[in-house]
């Protein structure tokens, strides 16, 4: 069985080589097939796996692989990663479906597909890993490929600068986070993430945890992107093309929660019980700054990207309580972030492509009117990213304040107390800005200057893309025992029972 | 069994919003709303009967909807008296408006998605009647929400509608934050997020935490029943078509806030200090509004701020200990509201405008919507023998016996408010049927009378049902006191209307006019303080968020082109190398950043 696990990386790694030998007419579809099923073999993974267990690493494989640096090809899934590897499975596939589109394909369709498999291996491979410097592998491989994505293809003029801003901070983010993780490994001499999840800290001095923390953190906060590191992340969206601003916000930012989850906070947790609250305080902080800053957005793409700092506020708020139900709402709202501003993007794209950009002032009015099924899905996904109860949205926001009403330990409570009540006012204006957007672009009547163009509606190849991501929002949202089922047991095992 | 029956009325417009809002256009949209809010209006009187037939009981049912890590969230219902009579008013009152819209929305576009989100809105309130998990409360309690946005703003392409439709959900919106808080600190101290573990907590709560979690879901309830300071998007909600109106004023959303006080009253009952705080926003509501009636030229807003008032009138009631008598009004003002607001339809449809001075003279071309109306707003200023008579007795009778201080000045409301809300309910209806009779307007279709016909039977007669229980009998010092005063305001409102039939009354107001209208300004306030000062603030972030990254993106491309070839080199397939060589990357980008500096 844990042939299924490797085949998760093998499988797009593969394709990827794969790929660059294949005609340029037939490599979206080769992509499609591929990532289809990297995906089947993700369902199935998902269909095996013991629930009962979650807590345990399941399907694992544990070889030597470069025994002078102890590098371990340490592989495995358990609740915390599963519900991960789903959606990013999920994600590529959608996202080479859309590539698909008829009218869609990208330029140099051989390396774009490349690219994207490449990604794929790096976000599952950092999911499944279970060694350190895996891990550590896995998250870099990620980088190139999207930076390539960024400046090859991306839509503006800025692209070049953008792509390369976005590389040098993530860099520099990743090397604060490798002299974190080899900081543990002088400490503990192991660089097995499970042996040391239930060492628990134990053999790692006060001071060197603090700073150990600090650097891991630290160093996953830009991945995040945590407020103030996120200005990397809406320019490198603007200039991203669609698919990848949907792989950007839909799984790279979670592989900085989920280091967070998997290595910060339960290896460190002396480090983890200092540093939550300055965790928690700039979580908070990126809620009401991203949601200010998207009320006085002028620009469709960049106002979403900006709403992911926000909602990934809420999910460092609830991993900074170090409760299980906090780490539960980190969890599932990177799910729904990732189900819900996947779609936000992908309907951008859809917007972009129809109307040759995203700028809110030209797009105008009335697109109810003008194109009545993309209007109603910008319609369902903004009012689901608000975190509309029912909606997948509500749920890791709800138990994100509820895990900071009553914080884990020894933590402040009153200043966990003001950072529930600044996190609701965050979720005020959070509605308060998708509303005005919606005002401006879905209501109202249609800009004359679109009145002699004919604009279609969302496509059969569009509707495959998107409905899987509403079809699911609206599951997670109104049956939550759907991820938070997989994750709890593993949860309250990380923590310690909790 | 009657758990069962519970969850299936629950669900059954959830189904039908489901179908309506996916399939709309492919299925009979109305028919679907109909059959999936009337099935659940039948299964409503079923579990009522069932209920009343045993008076003592509680039937509750609990399965887990999800684990959390703490306290986990529970699907299942809670029907005792309280919960089975308000579902059958909310499913008769949805009915009643649904069938109207098949007639009333016959020929608009949008009708279909227009069904389904009545359905849904019905759905959710069942939800927040029936569920006994807070949380899931809350879900219905935020889906109403979202559905009042998308009903007021039915008519988007008008910047009005979308306008009312934002305001409402925002306001809304910021009361229900703190209705969430005030749940956790009542589910944290309970342990359990069901009501029946609450309410059996209450008594082992401090003080404190019972004064933090009333407070608390005191501001959630004032924002969703529009309660001053958050009462200014129900007179802009007008902007919805009337059955819209209708289904907000009447069977939902507003009637939730005054719903869940009642559902959790040990916890307020044990906490006085949010009663008088509950007392004195009363007090300020029902005035208020009554004034702003008196003065407001649309007919619809008219009903408006009756609905505040008349909300107010609930909330004195559960403020001087007064539960079911508060309960009572909230049946009697959701039939003759309801009653109302879609006679209101009639009428703006017969002469194409919301305004009173458009209407008038409508009694002989328009009798069944004349009659019905009729028996709406004599019920709306407490005539005997009308329904609204004897509920807003009861209240009065309950703040009359109350001892505290609060029940002085709750009563002292009460009455001015009887007085006033005559006064503007005789205008209203002088102004709109009465005068020269009006030529080449016609009755409304069957499929709107008969609703109004079927909502105007316990409008008029709810009252003598409610005989039944002691609370709401009438007393003889209120009820005359009461009559007398909404006699006084009656008649003074006929005369100065008598004196020249074809000026509005509320000109006599003179200058105090604008004022009552604009709900004393409250309005332009918010706008000039939270609404400009939120504005101020996005716009200064996104300032410094644009020079922030400005600089960063030119400090970052000088790096990058200096780090490009040294970052080339580590390309060469092993990976110690590429480790090293990552690192020693990084340590080079950290020299850079400080050098350029």
């Amino acid at each position: 069985m844990s042939v299924l696990t490797v085949l998760l990386v093998a499988l797009p790694l593969a394709g990827c080589l794969a790929v660059l030998g294949v005609p340029e007419r037939v490599a979206v579809w080769f992509g499609v097939v591929l990532t289809g099923a990297t995906l089947v073999v993700a369902v199935v993974v998902a269909a095996v796996f013991d629930y009962h267990r979650s807590g345990t690493v399941q399907l694992s494989v544990d070889g030597s692989w470069i025994p002078s640096i102890g590098l371990r090809f340490h592989l495995g899934v358990d609740g915390i990663s599963l519900p991960l590897v789903v959606l990013t499975a999920l994600l590529c596939a959608l996202s080479a479906v859309y590539l698909s589109r008829p009218a869609g394909a990208p330029e140099r369709p051989r390396a774009f597909t490349a690219l994207l498999l490449l990604t794929e291996v790096g976000m599952i491979g950092t999911f499944v890993s279970l060694d350190l410097l895996l891990f550590f592998v896995f998250f870099e491989v990620v980088l190139v490929p999207m930076y390539a994505i960024i400046a090859g293809w991306g839509g503006g003029p800025g692209r070049t600068a953008a792509a390369r801003q976005f590389i040098l901070y993530t860099l520099l983010g990743s090397g604060v986070l490798l002299v974190g993780l080899l900081v543990i490994y002088s400490q503990t001499s192991t660089l097995d993430m499970v042996a040391l999840a239930q060492r628990a800290g134990t053999g790692i001095g006060h001071t060197v945890q603090v700073i150990a923390f600090l650097l891991v953190a630290g160093g996953l906060a830009v991945k995040v992107p945590m407020w103030p590191l996120h200005s990397w992340l809406p320019d490198a969206h603007t200039e991203a093309p669609t698919v990848g601003s949907v792989l950007l916000a839909g799984v790279l930012l979670k592989m900085g929660t989920y280091g967070m989850v998997r290595i910060a906070v339960p290896m460190l947790p002396e480090g983890a019980r200092v540093l939550a609250p300055a965790l928690g305080a700039l979580g908070v902080v990126g809620i009401i700054y991203a949601a200010l800053a998207c009320l006085a957005q002028r620009n469709l793409k960049r106002l979403i990207a900006f709403s992911s700092v926000g909602h990934m506020g809420f999910v460092l708020l609830g991993i900074a309580t170090l409760t299980p139900v906090g780490i539960n709402a980190a969890l599932f709202g990177n799910i729904a972030h990732g189900l819900i501003t996947g779609l936000l993007f992908f309907l951008a794209g859809g917007v972009a492509q129809r109307y040759g950009g995203t700028d809110l002032d030209r797009l105008g009015g009335g697109m109810l009117a003008t194109v009545p099924r993309l209007g109603s899905l910008l319609v369902v996904a903004a009012v689901a990213s608000l975190g509309l109860p029912g909606l997948a949205g509500f749920w890791g926001e709800m138990l994100a304040m509820l895990s900071a009403f009553r914080p884990g330990g020894d933590l402040n409570r009153g200043l966990y107390l003001t950072f529930m009540v600044v996190a609701g006012l965050g979720a005020v204006l959070t509605a308060a800005y998708f509303l005005v957007m919606l005002r401006k672009v879905a209501q109202g009547t249609a800009s004359p200057r679109w009145a002699g163009t004919v604009i279609a509606d969302v496509t059969a190849r569009e509707w495959v893309a998107w409905a899987p991501l509403v079809v699911l929002f609206v599951a997670a949202g109104l049956w939550p025992g759907l991820v938070l089922g997989v994750t709890d047991g593993a949860v309250r095992g990380l923590l310690g029972g909790g | 069994m009657i758990t069962t029956l519970a969850a299936v009325l629950v669900l059954a417009p959830l189904v039908a919003a489901g179908l309506g809002l996916t399939l709309g256009r492919k299925l009979p949209p109305g028919g679907i709303a109909v059959l999936g809010t009337g099935g659940s209006a039948v299964l409503a009187v079923i579990v009522a009967a069932a209920a009343a037939g045993d008076s003592s009981r509680v039937w509750q049912s609990s399965t887990q909807l999800t684990p959390t890590g703490t306290i986990p969230v529970t699907a299942g219902v809670f029907v005792d008296g309280l919960s089975a009579t308000v579902a059958v008013m909310v499913t008769l009152v949805a009915l009643a408006i649904q069938v109207y819209s098949i007639g009333y929305m016959r020929h608009n576009v949008r009708y279909p998605s227009f069904a389904g989100l009545v359905s849904l809105f019905t759905a959710a309130m069942l939800t927040v009647v029936l569920s006994a998990d807070l949380l899931v409360i809350y879900v219905g309690w935020e889906v109403m929400g979202i559905c009042s946005y998308f009903l007021i703003g039915h008519n988007w392409e008008r910047p009005a509608a979308s306008a009312a439709a934002v305001k409402s959900f925002l306001m809304t919106r910021f009361g229900d934050v703190g209705f969430l808080f005030g749940i956790f600190v009542l589910g944290v101290a309970a342990g359990s997020f069901r009501i029946p573990d609450v309410l059996a907590a209450v008594p082992s709560m401090s003080d404190g935490t019972l004064l933090a979690a009333t407070l608390l879901l005191t501001v959630g309830v004032v924002g969703k029943s529009a309660q001053f300071p958050l009462h200014s998007w129900l007179p802009d909600a007008m902007e919805g078509p009337s059955p819209v109106s209708a289904l907000i004023h009447a069977a939902t959303m507003v009637a939730a806030g005054a719903y869940v006080v009642a559902r959790l009253y040990p916890a307020f009952l044990a906490a006085p200090a949010t009663l008088d705080v509950l007392a004195v926003l009363a007090v300020i509501s029902m005035v208020g509004a009554a004034l702003a009636a008196l003065a407001a030229e649309d007919l619809k807003r008219v009903l408006a701020y009756s609905t505040i008032s008349q909300l107010s009138v609930m909330f004195a009631g559960l403020a001087v200990g007064g539960r079911v008598p508060a309960i009572g009004h909230l049946l009697s003002h959701a039939a003759f509201k309801a009653l109302l607001f879609l006679g209101a339809g009639a009428v703006i449809l017969a002469v194409g405008s919301n305004l009173l001075a458009d209407m008038g003279g409508l009694r002989r071309a328009m009798p069944v919507t004349f009659l019905t109306m009729t028996v709406g707003f004599a019920a709306l200023a407490g005539i005997p023998p009308t329904s609204g008579f004897f509920s807003k007795d009861a209240v009065i009778a309950a703040a009359g016996h109350a001892t505290t201080g609060a029940g002085w000045l709750v009563l002292t409301g009460l009455l001015l408010t009887a007085l006033l809300t005559a006064a503007y309910a005789t205008r209203a209806w002088l102004l709109t049927f009465f005068g020269a009779p009006r030529e080449g307007v016609s009755e409304a279709s069957p499929v709107l009378t008969v609703p109004l016909a079927a909502l105007a039977v316990p409008a008029l007669l709810l009252g003598f049902g409610g005989l039944w229980w002691t609370e709401l009998r009438p007393e003889w010092g209120s009820s005359l006191l009461s009559v007398v005063l909404a006699g006084v305001g009656a008649t003074v409102s006929y005369v100065v209307w008598r004196a020249d039939p074809v000026r509005d009354p509320a000109v006599r107001l003179g200058r105090l006019r604008g004022l009552f209208a604009s709900t004393f300004r409250t309005d332009d306030l918010y706008e000039r303080t939270v609404a400009r000062g939120v504005t101020a603030l996005a716009v200064d972030v996104v300032g410094v968020d644009d020079q922030v990254v400005g600089r960063a993106v030119t400090g970052a491309g000088r790096g990058a082109s200096r780090l490009g070839g040294l970052l080339r080199l580590t390309q060469n397939g092993n990976p110690q190398f590429y480790l090293t060589g990552l690192l020693a990357g990084v340590l080079l980008i950290a020299a850079g950043v400080v050098v350029l500096r």
